[in-house]
């Protein structure tokens, strides 16, 4: 039993290595000295930073960005996570708390952060655990029997997706589309989209290869795309907020489909 | 033909439109019961909760039960890591809903919070009254998913990982619990809890208690996560308006407490956190 003895040490103690603005000293961040050594760096390089404390060349950064604006980048205001937003504009609530709640809702598991955690651990072990061509549809095989399903996989509502080719091409320009987990993660869309489950390599499952290659481990692969789906989400906010308070798709008392009890009295 | 209109599906609500608005509802009922018509007046807030998550009436002992819980859990007070958190939101004049979602945050979590409420729901699922079982999970707890977005478990969920002894609020909450329901989980914890602690190696925790008598009232795991997350903002809500009205300057800020170990200055780093033996 450890007790409290680790709180008591931990009272009024904690140790960083991630930084501080002490008032009138240098503010540092991750060992850095913001305003020296920092002041020109890009908001995304400075986010990429403070998540790996790694530095990246501006062609993985431009990569990086390039997965977060052609996957999820979407003012699409009936997508779910962005429909919140809408919902709160058309409430008359703050931009901030509408745009919180939306990137929120997209650690679901139909889309964003749950299932693109799944997508690069799969992508991953699949990259360990096969050797050879023959290892591939045995391995593939037993995690969808084992899980019901393989993320960065199949997609709800199509069965195309669209964002494959930009993606891609724009890896391609970049130099870093030729990585192994790249290459194995087509290979496997291959096999699965012609067997009998159907299922294509969706823009997670590629985004997910593309940030493996580029030594992404599940963790930091999670917290690089958190903010990912804001490009699109403030938009909606914007728009509901924009236009007349509560126009934003209303309901009237009949698109209420009760399947409940018959009334009764308490 | 016209298309049929999308509609929502629902167990839970039914409305008649007012004649001159279809917008409008003129009656709403609750599982069947006319919710300003017949149960505004008549039921309490604990049966109309029960209600709502489990679509039936409750009996006495289920209502109070109940009851008991949100009483115990609607301020774990102002040292809590989600009113904490409620609280800064308050001292620094952030938005009312801000604040609560702050407290829903931490207070979502595998440390006291509402995912632990899940994981322990999980196990009575597991063990149901199967002591040995009990034993072999709490003495080695594993997380079902190996790869999720919530962190992996520190400690076995439902036990204080830094307690010394189980404190006294959570007995005390045990011990009113159970007096309302003998027969179910609460007392099946009661009656085994110091064997539960000792394969834990922990202290009974409040998570812990509040799963038992989640179990007892048959709620799923997923609707025992909501409650908890709900049935706690009451203290989140009070201490922040509460700190708000204070302001920052009486509010910590821990001014010699952080140590950054690669600071270039002379600032010397405290003593290093280290596992108590």
């Amino acid at each position: 039993m450890n007790g409290p003895k680790t709180l008591e040490q931990a009272e009024d103690n904690w140790h960083t290595t991630m930084g501080a603005a002490p008032p009138g000293k240098p503010i540092l961040y991750r060992g850095k000295d913001m305003f020296a050594d920092l002041h020109d760096i890009s908001w995304f390089k400075l986010i990429m930073f403070g998540i790996t404390g790694r530095d990246f060349t501006d062609n993985q950064i431009k990569l990086f960005e390039a997965i977060q604006v052609i996957t999820v980048s979407y003012p699409e205001p009936r997508l779910w996570n962005n429909r919140i937003a809408s919902l709160s504009g058309t409430a008359r609530s703050t931009g901030i708390l509408g745009t919180t709640a939306a990137l929120a809702s997209s650690e679901a598991k139909i889309f964003g952060n749950q299932a693109n955690i799944l997508a690069i651990d799969f992508i991953r072990r699949a990259k360990d655990a096969i050797k050879n061509s023959k290892d591939m549809p045995d391995f593939v095989l037993k995690d969808l029997k084992k899980n019901r399903a393989i993320s960065g996989y199949g997609r709800p509502l199509l069965n195309t997706d669209e964002r494959i080719k930009p993606l891609l091409n724009r890896a391609k320009k970049l130099g870093l589309a030729d990585g192994p987990h790249v290459a194995l993660a087509f290979k496997i869309g291959d096999f699965l989209s012609s067997s009998r489950y159907k299922l294509i390599l969706n823009a997670s499952g590629l985004s997910a290869a593309l940030m493996a290659d580029q030594g992404f481990n599940h963790r930091e692969y999670y917290y690089a795309t958190m903010l990912a789906f804001s490009a699109g989400i403030i938009p909606c906010q914007i728009d509901a907020a924009n236009q007349k308070e509560g126009t934003f798709f209303p309901l009237s008392c009949n698109r209420l489909n009760y399947t409940g009890k018959n009334i009764r009295n308490w | 033909m016209t298309k049929p209109q999308e509609q929502i599906t629902t167990k839970i609500w039914h409305e008649e439109p007012e004649n001159d608005n279809p917008f409008a509802s003129k009656t709403s009922y609750c599982s069947g019961y006319d919710v300003y018509g017949d149960l505004l007046g008549k039921v309490s807030w604990a049966e109309y909760i029960y209600l709502l998550f489990k679509l039936e009436k409750p009996e006495p002992w289920q209502a109070a039960l109940l009851e008991g819980v949100a009483i115990a859990i609607a301020n774990p007070g102002p040292r809590d890591l989600s009113v904490r958190a409620a609280m800064n939101g308050g001292v620094g004049g952030s938005t009312a809903a801000s604040c609560l979602m702050a407290a829903l945050a931490p207070g979502a979590g595998k440390n006291g919070g509402a995912r632990e409420v899940y994981q322990v729901m999980r196990l009575w699922q597991q063990c149901e009254f199967d002591l040995a079982l009990w034993q072999e999970n709490l003495s080695d707890y594993k997380d079902e998913q190996k790869v999720e977005v919530w962190p992996a478990s520190e400690h076995t969920p439902g036990f204080d990982p830094y307690g010394a002894s189980c404190a006294t609020p959570v007995l005390q909450t045990l011990e009113h619990l159970t007096s309302i329901y003998p027969q179910g989980a609460l007392a099946y914890l009661t009656k085994h809890r110091a064997t539960f602690e000792t394969s834990a190696d922990c202290p009974l925790g409040m998570t812990g208690v509040i799963a038992a008598a989640f179990t007892d009232l048959a709620l799923s795991d997923e609707q025992a996560e909501m409650l908890f997350l709900l049935l706690r903002l009451p203290g989140a809500a009070v201490h922040s308006l509460e700190q708000k009205k204070l302001g920052w300057r009486k509010y910590p800020f821990f001014g010699d407490g952080l140590t950054l170990t690669n600071d270039p200055g002379p600032k010397q780093p405290k003593t290093t956190i280290q596992e108590a033996p």
